[in-house]
């Protein structure tokens, strides 16, 4: 009557995944890594394609030639910034004024939980700029948005000149049909969370601001520039948002196709593209781009602007003009035709990009992977968790103790509560205990906050030795195997539900998790199994990926320099959650962590 | 027993509160697995305000809970979060005194076959002790105020609950054997969803049991029928009257989900659970508790508007088979099943609506799996019951003709 009730096939099964549960084991997380690093690799990966045809047939010609002007705006921007030491708003607003825009101002505070070390910034008040181009025969339902976020470190004057340059160009055309959007941000990212909350009329971060006076309808799509020369070598894009979001791919093969048609050199990951995919180069070359995306993506943070229109379903690109050694560069005529023509290619759509997809992995600017063919890998690797749950039920229930007996051991449930208290507390004190750290140790606020939580972190580790005074001795043995069982189902449960959102940072953390997961048992040699479990806990993998990141972006770090990034991220990962909700921070201190936990509690069972 | 009954409460009461304050509250009262059209709160506030301005609630196909219900809330709506943690606390207490009553007639009748020698001589590990059975109240009122599906429900507001209340009422009056109680019960909770009427099968085959009248005697049915169809029949006049519109207004409504989609075939899915009935009635006449446990989860699983909260009510039921637990076949499987199904339902709703990737059929097939998994629990239970039945009557070491071990295998 089939398998789930016919006993003879039954039994068969239970004894082929009790003999050869480790080989498959073995083999399953193999081809989970075999398979990822063979998407790089032409069957797997495709070329990229214009799925939306209303971006597709049109033709277009052209006609920007403001580099000039461009320049001008830039200089003066950069001479009455540098005056006021804030933006210029007052100047703002007069030219774009005069270009022939709708202006309007937005002002917003913030008051950061704690001191931002590396944009030097605690209690923020800013205001952005914005001027909308009205079309001239449309109903203002919808816009396009050309954002250009100015940060303290990072004037981006050019990009600022470029703007009103442009803006001067398309007020002066009649085939616009959305209204066109020309923003300019202060303090970058937190201007744009700012503007972005008042638009769609949410306040999901805490942020204090003004509402906005001018609005233009609903975002199709948004460029974010930044430029910091007058010429540019190439145009590096970057597509990775906040919590791993990407925009659609077309907007991708939208930048590329006006790369192409303009001659203007284009780099992902910062990194130029193979041409050749059939040699072995090629494919060595995707992998590397494609680890670096992983990373990002995994990282959850927003490169850019771009990333935080990505969580109002706007699909946003964030192009960045790099200045490099090489002899031939573009000036900011080249860039604006770009953008010219990508603004009208935009203006050509009927819906919202939906054609392409929505979740992919770019080995290199042409070529993508799409999820039904990177899925696999991640699931060869959850496939492991479930043949060792299935395991270690079989012999559970071999040896008789079921989880529901009434006079069951309250051993194996007993590390569960404080493990998730631990968690909870690696979430909420650091942040909350900062002032009381102040007090007593002479340390900034940020360095308590990173200080508190390696500290909590660290405490874990001594959770065993608390927990064992409440564990009874009857069954001892067979306690372990159940607490075990229940720490794979959490893991693979808490992999799979993050995979799905959020590929790389699945399997990033199902990598190195998942063999010392598996492996974990009070039996054999434990300091060596107790240094892998350590090893592979989400702190070291976070210091892991940072070392991987550096290295391939061939600029490698000496351990000093790599524990000092680690720390910087840590303090930025518990920043950003309080800013813009990104969820790196909570998963791991609030899942992951305790999960890890009770296999490190597994491996202490006396 | 009281004292750990109120302690269970107290804590109940007090994560409900919990939650009720914090900001989790708006976000659960709108996930489409806790509340549905027919259940949720927001549309008993519109309904409320609609009869307010003096229109009647049922223009505009918003609001469909029944005028009992309306007029229940009219004098509670400030106090209703109130309202549904006493209505989970009064559902586990009913629970509570329900099997504690039907444990001690679940031990009599385990005693009277054994007097009458009707098990086999070797069935010693399968008798039930009072001993054991002593926490089983506890564990059940246990299971159904701390399990994840009931709290999801009573934070958001669902009108589920207060009909799982009226089940869970008539499930105690039955077995404590007032038939008048019983009836008055089950017309309340047919009246709000139609689907309770398939227990009236099960109640009554109780209610015939324990007074020791033949089943077979049709006048002793008649009588007992005619009690519960005439309540019936006083509810719905009595409603008709009072409001001046007729009841059953909700019910062309209550046809198949939006998840299905409405399509003349998914009618069969409505009848489904009524299906079921006649031939659950043929095989498990001995065993009505178990019928109506079987008959409450078909009717969670089958329903239209499928929510947590039924599935809520029927799971409290599980420690009372508790002794099924050795003849669970799949029970590991069917566990991650539904574990990972709620897991996903948020993922994929997300992934759908806010990551613009994934669409309506990965929600779809992940409701499916989460039925699929329910149907093979409870056939597994059903089983596991069936097999205890065999082995008491037959012996626990079975022996094929040729003297080896025998395999009981079902066909």
């Amino acid at each position: 009557m089939g398998l789930l009730s016919d006993p003879v096939r039954r039994r068969a099964l239970a004894r082929l995944v009790l003999r050869l549960n480790a080989p498959l084991c073995v083999l399953s997380y193999v081809a989970g890594i075999a398979w990822f690093l063979a998407l790089v690799f032409p069957p797997l990966t495709q070329r990229t394609y214009m799925s939306e045809n209303a971006m597709g047939s049109t033709m277009v010609e052209e006609q920007f030639a403001g580099g000039d002007r461009a320049r001008a705006f830039a200089r003066d921007f950069a001479a009455h910034r540098k005056k006021s030491g804030a933006l210029p708003v007052a100047w703002l607003e007069r030219t774009m004024r005069s270009v022939g825009l709708e202006v309007y101002t937005q002002s917003f505070s913030r008051k950061l939980p704690f001191p931002d070390e590396t944009h030097e910034r605690y209690m923020v008040s800013g205001t952005n700029v914005y001027g909308i181009l009205r079309a001239p025969r449309a109903a203002s339902t919808e816009s396009l948005v050309l954002t250009v976020p100015c940060g303290s470190d990072s004037t981006n004057s050019q990009a600022v000149g470029l703007l009103l340059a442009l803006a001067a160009h398309f007020r002066g055309q009649i085939y616009w049909a959305k209204d066109i959007v020309f923003l300019v941000t202060e303090h970058d990212l937190l201007g744009t969370e700012a503007w972005l909350e008042a638009y769609h009329d949410v306040n999901v971060t805490g942020m204090q601001s003004s509402p906005l006076q001018g609005r233009a309808g609903a975002i199709q799509a948004a460029v974010a520039l930044e430029l910091s020369s007058d010429v540019v070598t190439s145009l590096d894009v970057a597509v990775e948002g906040l919590n791993g979001q990407l925009p659609n791919l077309d907007l991708l093969n939208l930048f590329q196709t006006f790369c192409q048609k303009g001659g203007l050199l284009c780099t992902l990951q910062g990194k130029l593209q193979p041409e050749d995919w059939t040699s072995l180069d090629g494919p060595l070359q995707g992998l590397q781009t494609l680890l670096l995306m992983v990373l990002r993506q995994a990282s959850g943070r927003p490169h850019g602007s771009h990333g935080l229109f990505l969580r109002y379903r706007v699909e946003a690109l964030t192009l960045r003009g790099i200045n490099s050694f090489r002899q031939y560069k573009y000036d900011l005529v080249a860039v604006g035709k770009a953008l010219e023509g990508m603004f009208r290619k935009l203006n050509h759509l009927l819906e919202r990009l939906h054609q392409s997809f929505f979740l992919y992995l770019l080995p290199g600017l042409s070529r993508f992977v799409s999820i039904g063919l990177y899925m696999p890998a991640v699931g060869f690797l959850l496939l492991v968790l479930g043949l060792k749950a299935l395991e270690l039920w079989m012999q559970l229930h071999e040896a008789g103790m079921g989880l529901e007996e009434p006079g069951g051991a309250p051993g194996p449930s007993v590390p569960l509560p404080p493990s998730q208290a631990m968690g909870l507390a690696l979430y909420v004190l650091p942040v909350l205990g900062q002032h009381v750290a102040t007090q007593h140790f002479p340390v900034a606020e940020a360095e308590a906050v990173v200080l508190t939580l390696l500290a909590i972190y660290a405490a874990g580790l001594a959770l065993p030795h608390n927990t064992h005074r409440v564990v009874s001795t009857q069954a001892p043995d067979r306690g372990w195997m159940a607490l075990k069982l229940v720490a794979l189902i959490y893991l693979a449960l808490q992999l799979g539900c993050i995979a799905l959102t959020n590929f790389s940072l699945g399997f990033l953390l199902a990598t190195t998790m998942v063999p010392t997961a598996a492996l974990a048992k009070p039996h054999g040699p434990r300091t060596l199994y107790a240094a892998l479990l350590v090893l592979t806990s989400p702190a070291a993998t976070l210091l892991g990926s940072l070392f991987l990141w550096r290295e391939l972006q061939e600029a490698p770090l000496s351990l000093a320099e790599g524990w000092q990034l680690f720390l910087a991220a840590l303090a930025q990962g518990v920043l950003e959650h309080h800013t813009y909700g990104a969820l790196l921070f909570p998963l791991l201190s609030l899942g992951l962590y305790p999960c890890w936990l009770l296999f490190w509690n597994v491996l202490f069972w006396k | 027993m009281a004292a750990p009954l109120v302690l269970v409460l107290v804590v109940a009461v007090t994560v409900r509160a919990a939650l009720f304050r914090s900001s989790l509250a708006e976000f659960i009262s709108e996930r489409v697995e806790v509340v549905s059209p027919l259940s949720s709160w927001k549309r008993v506030v519109e309904g409320l305000s609609l009869l307010d301005l003096g229109v009647s609630p049922y223009s505009g196909a918003v609001f469909h809970e029944t005028p009992l219900i309306i007029y229940l809330f009219h004098f509670l709506i400030d106090y209703a979060e109130l309202v549904f943690m006493i209505t989970d606390a009064l559902t586990a207490i009913a629970l509570y005194f329900a099997i504690q009553d039907f444990n001690k007639v679940v031990f009599k009748k385990q005693k009277l076959l054994l007097e009458l020698d009707q098990y086999a001589p070797d069935v010693a590990e399968l008798i039930r002790t009072p001993m054991e059975m002593r926490y089983i109240p506890l564990k059940v009122a246990l299971f159904y105020l701390l399990n994840p599906y009931t709290i999801l429900s009573c934070v958001a507001k669902s009108t589920c609950a207060i009909n799982n209340t009226l089940i869970a009422f008539f499930i105690l009056t039955t077995i404590k054997g007032s038939a008048f109680l019983s009836a008055i019960f089950l017309a309340l909770a047919t009246y709000q969803s139609l689907y309770p009427l398939t227990l009236f099968v099960p109640g009554l085959l109780y209610l015939l049991q324990t007074r020791h009248i033949n089943p077979n005697s049709a006048a002793a049915v008649h009588t007992c029928e005619n009690e519960e169809q005439s309540l019936l029949d006083l509810f719905l006049g009595v409603c008709h009257d009072v409001c001046g519109k007729p009841s059953g207004n909700h019910l062309p409504l209550l046809l198949p989900s939006q998840l299905l989609g409405f399509h003349p075939r998914s009618l069969w899915l409505y009848i489904n659970v009524f299906f079921y009935t006649i031939p659950l009635a043929i095989k498990l006449k001995e065993h009505p508790i178990f019928f109506m446990f079987i008959q409450i989860a078909v009717i969670a699983i089958f329903k239209s508007y499928p929510t947590v909260g039924d599935v809520a009510l029927y799971m409290a039921f599980f420690p009372v088979w508790n002794h099924l637990y050795r003849f669970l076949r799949n029970i590991f499987v069917l566990t991650c099943i539904i574990i990972v199904c709620s897991l996903l339902f948020p993922v994929l709703w997300h992934l759908w609506i806010y990551a613009g990737s994934a669409n309506s059929n990965f929600f779809y097939a992940i409701t499916l799996t989460f039925n699929v998994g329910q149907i093979l629990l409870i056939s597994d239970y059903f089983y596991a019951f069936l097999r205890r039945e065999y082995y008491l009557t037959h012996g626990l070491y079975l022996t094929a003709k040729d003297g080896t071990e025998a395999m009981l295998v079902l066909k």
